[in-house]
């Protein structure tokens, strides 16, 4: 890595770590924030939730970024997210 | 809540403040749009710098007509495609509020149509969100006058023969100050819109074009709400400023989206006020 520039700003950025919150009986199994989240973080589950749809799965929960795309997308009020920390930016990640 | 005594629900949405959560399952189907078009005028309302007990929703009738009911702000539902009459109605008794009407494009530009020209013309300071899903949903998916050319509803079994209504070529030259258009896709650019539009004062329209998974997409064979997103997202161009008459929705066609009217003209009470006063002397 001795080759990349290291921005000086590099320490003043923080890079904001999402959790998923999800009420699985409001969900109707759409897809739109499975489609729709802009780092995969959801994945369509197996299980089958009380109503009779497949509901969103959180597959990859340290990629949520917290950008709540899945908030505003979801139709039935059933997903959002909240952030848990910020993270060091590192050129490494 | 019956979910609650359940010991399921633990959390709250953070937009449950702004809905109606007794209400709630609401009673739009998988995949279609009008959810979306309602959480993103429920977190516009949240940017909005705005005392919300001053602003109303009105709504007609139809899928999008239930958008009064599930909405915790004063709201009002009233009869087939007079959700604008009603509207003009508030604002004149109380020229305080923001008022915004939620209706689809059945009640607004059908039905409704002749409201719709006309709060245009006089440039009521309201704001429309017109949520255009092509059919008439709820009755069972018959034509409306948006409904493109040869797409199939439950009564044209042979195709749709009708030109179909040109939403913001129509507002525009009824003298709308404001006409976006979007699609349920585009939830940020929306949202952005919606307050844009609140904010702006006069007629302001803001379309917004969304999945119908059971009818539309169902009979034309279109496969689920997801499958229409799909669509969107391949087959939408934004273009600013696009003369309206581009502005036609063809049958699984490019949809050009954007904000292309922003301009201003003398409001209805303003106009009255002005008036009022050089009559009186």
């Amino acid at each position: 890595m001795s080759n990349v520039r290291k921005p000086y700003d590099l320490s003043e950025i923080k890079i904001p770590r999402g959790e998923i919150h999800l009420i699985k009986d409001r969900c109707k199994g759409c897809g739109f924030c499975v489609e729709y989240c802009p780092n995969n973080v959801l994945e369509v589950s197996d299980e089958f939730s009380e109503k009779g749809y497949h509901p969103p799965v959180v597959a990859n929960p340290e990629r949520c970024l917290n950008c709540g795309l899945c908030e505003i997308v979801c139709p039935e009020f059933a997903i959002w997210s909240t952030l848990k920390e910020e993270v060091e930016a590192s050129i490494e990640g | 809540m019956a979910m609650a005594e359940k010991g399921k629900v633990e959390e709250k949405h953070p937009m449950e403040q702004l809905l109606r959560m007794d209400r709630m399952p609401h009673i739009w189907c998988p995949g279609c749009g009008i959810g979306i078009s309602v959480t993103a005028f429920v977190s516009a309302l949240k940017k909005l710098e705005f005392d919300l007990n001053k602003m109303c929703v009105v709504s007609g009738i139809g899928c999008t007509g239930r958008v009064a009911g599930y909405i915790k702000l004063d709201s009002f539902h009233t009869t087939h495609g007079r959700a604008i009459p009603f509207a003009t109605g508030i604002k004149m008794a109380n020229p305080d509020l923001k008022v915004v009407v939620f209706s689809g494009d059945g009640d607004l530009v059908s039905i409704g149509g002749n409201h719709f020209i006309h709060a245009a013309r006089r440039n009521i300071d309201i704001t429309v969100i017109l949520v255009n899903n092509f059919i008439y949903a709820m009755t069972g998916g018959q034509v409306a006058p948006t409904t493109p050319e040869t797409a199939y509803t439950t009564t044209s079994p042979f195709g749709n023969f009708e030109t179909p209504a040109n939403i913001p070529q129509l507002a525009e030259a009824a003298g709308a100050v404001y006409v976006a258009r979007w699609t349920a896709l585009h939830v940020r650019r929306l949202e952005k819109s919606i307050v844009e539009a609140i904010n702006k004062p006069g007629f302001s329209l803001v379309e917004i074009v969304a999945p119908c998974s059971m009818y539309y997409s169902r009979i034309n064979r279109l496969g689920a709400g997801i499958d229409m997103m799909r669509f969107y997202h391949e087959n939408s161009i934004i273009k600013h400023d696009e003369p309206t008459e581009n502005l036609a929705v063809g049958y699984q066609k490019q949809i050009i989206v954007g904000k292309f009217i922003d301009r201003e003209r003398p409001g209805f009470i303003e106009s009255n006020r002005r008036w009022s006063a050089e009559a009186k002397g």
